[in-house]
């Protein structure tokens, strides 16, 4: 029944109604027809099931080995696990593409199911907007990248996929990406919008904000997933590589956090309007360019899509349409919207301020690093590469500032404020900072990783400082502070979780700058000595798998003679790309990670050596937790009342209306 | 002095700076594509450890019917020829089949058969049609490590006297081949 024909034509439905929510809508409201805006939920909800038929009809052909498809041919195969030929689905351009798509989609759908408190002018295009976004790349899914196009004669076997893929973390890893680097399509719409109808105002700052936080709630998980999985899956013992893919994740992550701080401004203070207009383009823009650039083959990557320069050309042009387009809106309409509320340089909306300049530097760090490459090239026709050195002495100078501003940043009081008050409120916070300052000289070496380590238990007790002041912590009865806990918004516990994951994180990496780790080629039976732990290679041995053969090691872990762990990391040769990946074995206690890696067997088979690679990677963990928190701190405030969509709205109506929605 | 037309006028300039930025990217943008797509500008060129060297030497086993070649053939022949890695599992190397077929007779291919099985190769062959006029059979896969390939296909324009002239480890297609890959040959015939 779900054919990929049936697939098929559901994406040329899904791009006809797109076009069709792209346009009508938009004359509906220049011309204030009900009727015609009216159409626009409706075209996006359509919209969105044709995607959904046609994402089925790819998993369908997947799941039933449909060689004949050949995307399916070339990225699948009979032995394939079933749970790999679903996630494989969107493991290849063309799939991740259609993947891509569906997910604005569901941004489309979104809007119109839980806008329905929003003007019904500004709903009908942003609908529009997503609708003519939406549109751009389906035609490209349809063009270049069709993922239903059949071989013939269908091969009986598929070639496999990448076994590198094969595996939990990154099957799940790109639809949360994704949805992080779609969903700001929405504020990216919401920008278009207020830039059409030519007024921002504190109820657009306010509306726009919960979808700018739910997209960087995701992405923050994306980009952590990914760092995670490259920790545990390449085995090299790293888990950010500063490769061209992972800054392009970044980059838009750096100015979606810009965003989800300056929308706050618009909505209580009505200032940094354009500015915040600007972030909202520019941060979709990223998300679209990073896509570009990792699929048109112009960035050097360890990530292996399909390297197709004619298709490049076809996203550069949409991206010219889609960036350039909204720029040139925005380079005639900004100018005209005026300029809202008055501030001091000492306040909360001047520490907003400072983090978006701040940020934004991170930003064009980054961004400068990942494109000299390219640029150098073209221009003087030097090929060099910019790698970890570059973007440590670059991104640590100014995220410090970052982190000690984020202290006291939400303590500030709006318009103008005293710094010295605060500060005198935030004396135990000083005091953590600088006993972890001094431990710090004392176990961690480098300046940066002291200053890094110092600044993260700063926020961490800077935040907890936050919630502690607003509650009366200690300075109340115990029970009165749970009330005031309770009566607290969320939006204000979600900031200070969200700050405390970010101090986690940092916590994480200034500790990880000490990992220590160790190459041996040992025969079974030695023990090796690393941080303190006595490795012993106690056997190796061949193990049959699914789809492949592995050799696996038994490493025992001791500490002053008592056995902390057995570890089993192997190496597995697939038999249908050979290929050979490395399963890293991991043992964590939360506070550090052992982890091993078997390498190649040398020597006669009589006497066989096995080279080893073991690491100690201290708080490892701590990178990834603080990104979790950080997400759940977003997530949190999104749960506020006064951040849900209608909410404004609806106290306003009478309470005879309420009752029936 | 600044009067508030100046001040508008100053603030339109700077609200399209954003436009122009994205205009320059965009126009280097497409500047590497094209030159991407024609060979002239190759991101990943890093990993051509032995362009404008001598070729190295590399084992190879003759697939009949056809002679096999060594590094000695290439140094002594007078004529540019192009050598190709190919494997009958790669999906590219297939599409890239019906490209080198138009080749013949205007270039001399010499094909290498990369990780394959020879039963495999031959079938391939005879299914996509054979542009090779010598063929040989790099099982282990060591000739490719020897000419530093990082996949296939991956092709080499070897000049009169045995140094690699060009390569790339992309399909072959037409655009290439009439804009760079023909020309270059051209000038290396008739020095």
């Amino acid at each position: 029944m779900l054919s990929p024909e049936l697939g098929h034509y559901a994406l040329a439905l899904a791009c006809v109604l797109a076009a069709v929510q792209g346009i009508i809508p938009l004359i509906g409201a220049s011309r204030r027809d009900v009727r015609l805006m009216a159409l626009a939920p409706g075209l996006a909800i359509g919209q969105m099931i044709a995607l959904g038929v046609s994402f089925l009809s790819l998993v369908y052909a997947a799941v039933t080995d449909d060689f004949s498809v050949q995307n399916i041919a070339e990225n699948s195969a009979v032995s394939k696990p079933l749970l790999y030929k679903i996630t494989g689905v969107w493991g290849n351009h063309e799939g991740s593409i259609l993947l891509w798509a569906l997910i604005l989609g569901l941004c489309g759908a979104a809007v119109a199911a839980f806008g329905r408190n929003l003007p019904s002018a500004l709903r009908a295009r942003v609908i529009a907007v997503l609708g003519l976004v939406a549109t751009g790349f389906e035609l490209f899914c349809l063009t270049t990248s069709d993922p239903f196009a059949r071989v013939w004669p269908a091969p009986m076997d598929g070639q496999g996929m990448n076994p590198l893929l094969q595996d939990p973390g990154l099957a799940f890893h790109p639809p949360i990406l994704y949805t992080g680097y779609v969903g700001f399509a929405v504020p990216f719409a919401f920008a278009i919008a207020a830039l059409i109808e030519g007024r921002v105002d504190a109820a657009w700052g306010r509306w726009v904000r919960p979808w700018a936080v739910a997209a960087w709630c995701f992405l923050t998980c994306g980009i952590a997933m990914g760092s995670w999985w490259s920790y545990y899956v390449l085995g090299w013992g790293g888990y950010w590589f500063w490769d061209p893919v992972e800054n392009a994740s970044l980059i838009p992550w750096l100015t979606g956090t810009a965003l989800i701080h300056s929308a706050i401004v618009v909505e209580k203070r009505e200032a940094l309007k354009i500015w915040t207009v600007l972030l909202a383009i520019g941060t979709f823009s990223f998300s679209l360019s990073g896509t570009f650039l990792v699929r048109s083959g112009i960035l050097n990557s360890v990530h292996a899509f399909a390297n197709d320069p004619a298709r490049g050309v076809f996203i550069l042009g949409l991206l010219g349409v889609v960036i350039g387009g909204s720029l040139a809106l925005f380079a005639y309409r900004a100018p005209t919207l005026t300029a809202g509320g008055l501030f001091a340089p000492v306040s909360r909306e001047g520490a907003l301020v400072l983090n978006n300049i701040l940020l934004c530097s991170l930003c064009a760090v980054v961004l400068t690093g990942t494109m000299y490459p390219p640029f150098m090239s073209l221009l003087f026709d030097r090929t060099i590469s910019v790698g970890k050195p570059f973007f440590d002495a670059t991104t640590i100078p100014l995220a410090l500032p970052l982190f000690i501003f984020m202290g006291f940043g939400p303590m500030l009081p709006w318009k103008r404020a005293q710094l010295w008050p605060v500060l005198q409120k935030l004396w135990l916070a000083a005091i953590v900072a600088a006993v972890a300052c001094a431990v710090a000289v004392f176990t961690l070496s480098g300046v940066l990783p002291i200053l890094c380590a110092a600044a993260a238990l700063w926020i961490i007790a800077a935040s907890l400082t936050d919630i502690a002041e607003r509650t009366r912590l200690f300075r109340t009865s115990f029970a009165t502070s749970i009330q005031r806990a309770r009566m607290l918004p969320r939006a204000i516990v979600g900031t200070a979780i969200a700050h405390a994951g970010v101090g986690i994180t940092v916590l994480g990496l200034a500790a990880m700058s000490q990992a220590q780790h160790k190459i041996v080629e040992v025969p079974i039976g030695t023990t090796e000595q690393l941080a303190g732990y006595e490795w012993t290679l106690k056997a190796v041995e061949d193990e049959p798998g699914p789809n492949y053969t592995a050799m696996a090691a038994t490493l025992e872990v001791r500490r002053h003679g008592r056995l902390i762990t057995v570890m089993h990391p192997s190496k597995r040769s697939f038999n249908s790309q050979n290929q050979t990946t490395t399963d890293v074995a991991i043992h964590t206690n939360l506070l550090a990670d052992l982890y091993g890696v078997l390498g190649d067997k040398h020597g006669s088979d009589s006497s066989p050596t096995y080279v080893l690679r073991l690491h100690y990677n201290p708080l490892a963990p701590w990178m990834w937790l603080g990104a979790l928190i950080m997400a759940f701190g977003g997530a949190l405030s999104l749960s506020d009342r006064r951040m849900r969509v209608g909410a404004p709205q609806r106290a306003r109506t009478s309470p005879a209306t309420t009752s029936v929605s | 002095m600044s009067t508030p037309t100046d001040n508008l006028t100053r603030r339109r300039l700077l609200m399209a700076l954003p436009l122009a930025g994205a205009g320059v990217a965009g126009f280097a943008f497409w500047k590497m594509l094209s030159g991407m797509e024609h060979g002239s500008f190759n991101p990943h060129d890093i990993n051509a450890p032995v362009l404008d060297r001598p070729v190295p030497d590399f084992p190879l086993t003759p697939l009949p019917p056809t002679e096999g070649f060594t590094a000695q053939d290439l140094q002594r022949t007078s004529k540019p020829v192009l050598v190709n890695f190919f494997a009958s599992w790669c999906i590219p190397c297939l599409a890239e089949m019906p490209t080198l077929m138009t080749l013949q007779g205007k270039l001399d291919i010499w094909g290498i058969a990369y990780k394959d099985k020879p039963e495999n190769t031959a079938s391939f062959l005879r299914h996509s049609g054979n542009p090779f006029t010598r063929l040989g059979d790099d099982h282990t896969g060591r000739a490719g490590m020897e000419w530093g390939i990082s996949g296939v296909p991956e092709t080499f324009l070897v000049g009169p006297g045995g140094v690699i002239r060009w390569h790339t480890a992309t399909p072959l297609t037409e655009e290439t081949i009439n804009r760079v890959l023909l020309p270059l040959a051209h000038r290396l015939q008739t020095p």
